[in-house]
């Protein structure tokens, strides 16, 4: 039997994380639990939502999470043959399962919107 | 009442005289060049702004004439990029990049990017391949795009007149009377519809790499703007033009790095590639390698490709790369900290090579300009990687970034031109408000995997080596792919609603997927990027750009000339 990895992740949107789904995932050594999510979203479940651009560049820094209750980058923290819990940032306003507003308060929408408001007077 | 619904369905809409949609290094510079012309702009992207595209994530070099450490002049650099180019570029873009380069690195340098200094004091030069001298500027240690992807985003948030909005997905253009006159689009962190009225609008939304399974793309290079482009009504060209990495990471898996990074190491230090016999044979496919790397990408990606088609492929089906006969001092001083990052993920150069293969890196073709960056249809502009025409049939290494920044100033500069003359025209085409507001039940279809299966479509039989068969095969799966796509985007307007964004992303994919395999299949030769197996040869009677454009719901495609060139048609 091939050797496999379950993700459990906190599902939820607006904060109201109600309910966990967990999933196998197959397991090669040294891809990262972005990895997985992305089997995840391609073969079990399209509606899980974990944020990222890059992929494994680690650049754009959007992918943050808490894997086993440490903060840290999906794209860049391993895969382990085992259960691993998902959940999303603690200290950020919640948007759906692992996805939190990590945009800078200034380049989001609602930002924008006051600003015209303001101008407006 | 499903809960995603709760979020305000109310219609968000903004006026503004210049809109720039992507915020990688060409939406940037656009937005400054619009801002200091005295427009109001708003940059939107679809993820943050600065961070999301291929900008950041460039990490080598930007090819520029500066001679400050070789002499050098425009005209040398030109002469490499149309060598590189095969014949296909169009002079006037390509010259622009050349010659205007060097006032925008020099900017970027004013503004402390970090270039990298020679012991004098100069701006350092690398040789990279394809180049005839030292003319590569770059920021150690492999964070040139970070470098200049944090210094423009610093000066768009100090100019006054621009607007950063991100998580801003927009889904279609608003063309009234066949003029662009705005955008539509909805919030990726609310879900909420939002229309953008403006005098003028500067596609910059980059490349298209994410089409294919393996990419050095991120999520955003779903070729958006090629899309957005042909459904306003504007012309494509050369879209058959893919650029594949020669030596992207293979394996083992490595994380938390470009997978393109091994060309840096090649440029500074050598590293030889080998077959699977461990025998070096880049020049048994008439190149002439000797220590110094400068062997084109398409020959390269040649060469590997013909060594595994020929049984000769590194185990995970590429070749190896080895940094084995190079000292571990010398690694540690050309590349310090980075030779950490993959001692993390169990890589030591010194007793190992690495297994590299062709990706797909780069997109030549795209929306056709003119050089103030106007595209065929008024109030739309267009820079980067999304216009076409500048590289041709092959990119030279360095000429993206310098063509994002330069075209980027000058779309800025036309944009807010033609905002001064035009008025605002608010309200949104039906059609596409209907998108971003539908509200529908839940979706058996899992278009995530239907991404995925388009993307081995295109690997497969879309790459670097392409036949008749396999692009008419390629087709047709394309249109079965796009029969299983609704006619709705899945759900209701939502919080970061990732199912939903699939369905608009692989409505995009397959529109720029026909485009490429359609401009593919009608290029009967072998040229630059555009290699096929069934006509191994260049053929001069292909100095023709492919020209793509809707007529109706159908893509139409037929022939254009090249500049200074008198052919109309294959003979
Ligand atoms: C890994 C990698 C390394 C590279 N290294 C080099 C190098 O060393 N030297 C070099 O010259 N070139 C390099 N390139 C190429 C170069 O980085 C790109 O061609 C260039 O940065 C493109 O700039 P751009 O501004 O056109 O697009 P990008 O920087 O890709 O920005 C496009 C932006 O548009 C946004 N966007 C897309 N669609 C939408 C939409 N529908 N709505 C709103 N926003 C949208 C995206 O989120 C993104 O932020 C590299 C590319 C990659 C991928
Ligand atoms: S996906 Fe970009 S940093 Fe993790």
């Amino acid at each position: 039997m091939s050797i496999t990895a379950t993700l459990t992740v906190r599902r939820g949107e607006g904060g109201q994380m109600t309910t966990t789904s967990s999933y196998e995932v197959p397991y090669t050594p040294g891809q990262s639990v972005l990895d997985g999510l992305r089997y995840v979203r391609a073969h079990l479940d399209p509606t899980v939502a974990i944020r990222h651009s890059c992929l494994s560049a680690n650049t754009c820094k959007e992918c943050m999470i808490q894997v086993d209750g440490k903060v840290d980058y999906a794209c860049t923290a391993r895969l382990e043959p085992r259960e691993m819990l998902l959940e999303p940032l603690g200290n950020k306003a919640h948007l759906r399962d692992l996805v939190t507003e990590v945009a800078p308060p200034d380049e989001r929408l609602a930002h924008a919107l006051a600003a015209r408001a303001k101008a407006e007077g | 009442m499903e809960k995603g619904a709760r979020v305000s369905q109310d219609l968000v809409h903004f006026e503004t005289d210049v809109l720039v949609i992507g915020s990688g290094a060409a939406g940037m510079a656009a937005a400054l060049s619009a801002g200091g012309a005295g427009a109001s702009v708003i940059i939107a992207d679809r993820s943050l702004i600065g961070r999301s595209g291929a900008t950041i994530m460039a990490q080598m070099t930007v090819a520029v004439a500066l001679g400050s450490q070789t002499p050098d002049a425009s005209e040398f650099h030109l002469a490499d990029t149309l060598k590189a180019g095969r014949d296909l570029c169009e002079p006037s873009l390509s010259s622009l990049v050349c010659e205007e380069g060097p006032q925008d690195i020099l900017k970027l340098d004013e503004w402390r990017v970090g270039w990298a200094r020679n012991e004098d004091g100069s701006i350092r030069q690398a040789h990279a391949p394809g180049h005839d001298r030292p003319r590569c500027v770059y920021v150690d240690f492999l964070s040139t795009g970070p470098a200049v992807a944090k210094t423009l985003r610093g000066r768009v948030l100090r100019e006054k007149g621009v607007t950063r909005i991100g998580d801003l997905y927009i889904t279609d253009l608003t063309v009234t009377d066949g003029v662009v006159t705005g955008a539509v689009g909805f919030s990726m962190a609310d879900g909420r519809a939002i229309t953008i009225a403006a005098g003028a609008v500067v596609l910059a939304t980059g490349g298209l790499t994410r089409l294919y399974g393996r990419n050095s793309a991120s999520a955003n290079m779903a070729g958006d703007g090629f899309a957005l482009a042909l459904r306003a009504g504007a012309e494509l060209i050369d879209m058959e033009f893919v650029q594949f990495f020669p030596i992207g990471h293979l394996a083992p898996r490595l994380v938390g790095m470009d997978p393109i990074m091994w060309d840096p190491f090649r440029y500074k230090l050598g590293g030889k590639l080998l077959n699977a016999e461990f025998r070096e044979f880049v020049n048994d496919y008439g190149n002439e390698e000797e220590g110094r790397y400068n062997v084109t990408r398409d020959r390269a990606t040649f060469a590997i490709l013909s060594e595994v088609k020929a049984g000769r492929g590194s185990p995970a089906g590429g070749a190896y790369l080895s940094f084995q006969h190079i000292p571990e001092a010398d690694l540690r001083a050309a590349f310090g900290p980075v030779i950490d990052r993959l001692a993390a993920n169990g890589i030591d150069l010194t007793q190992m090579p690495i297994e590299v293969a062709p990706i797909a890196h780069y997109h030549m073709g795209g929306v056709r300009v003119n050089r103030a960056m106007e595209t065929t249809v008024p109030g739309l502009y267009a820079a980067g990687e999304v216009n076409g025409g500048s590289n041709g049939a092959n990119r030279l290494s360095g000429n993206a970034i310098t063509e994002a920044l330069v075209f980027g100033r000058h779309a800025g500069e036309s944009a807010a031109r033609f905002a001064r003359g035009t008025g605002r025209t608010a309200g949104a085409p039906q059609a596409a408000l209907d998108l971003v507001t539908a509200t529908t039940g839940v979706e058996t279809e899992n278009y995530a995997g239907d991404i995925e299966e388009l993307q081995k479509v295109m690997a497969d039989l879309v790459g670097p080596f392409r036949t008749e068969a396999g692009l008419t095969e390629a087709l047709a799966r394309i249109a079965a792919i796009k029969a299983r796509l609704g006619a709705l985007p899945p759900g209701v307007p939502g919080l970061y609603d990732m199912a939903r964004l699939d369905w608009f992303d692989l409505r995009t994919m397959l529109e720029v997927a026909e485009m490429v395999t359609r401009s593919a299949l009608a290029r009967k030769e072998s040229r630059g990027a555009h290699q096929r197996d069934d006509f191994p040869l260049m053929d001069p009677a292909y100095v023709l750009h492919h020209r793509v454009r809707r007529a109706g719901d159908a893509i139409v495609l037929d022939r254009v000339p090249v500049e200074g060139s008198t052919l109309v048609e294959v003979a």
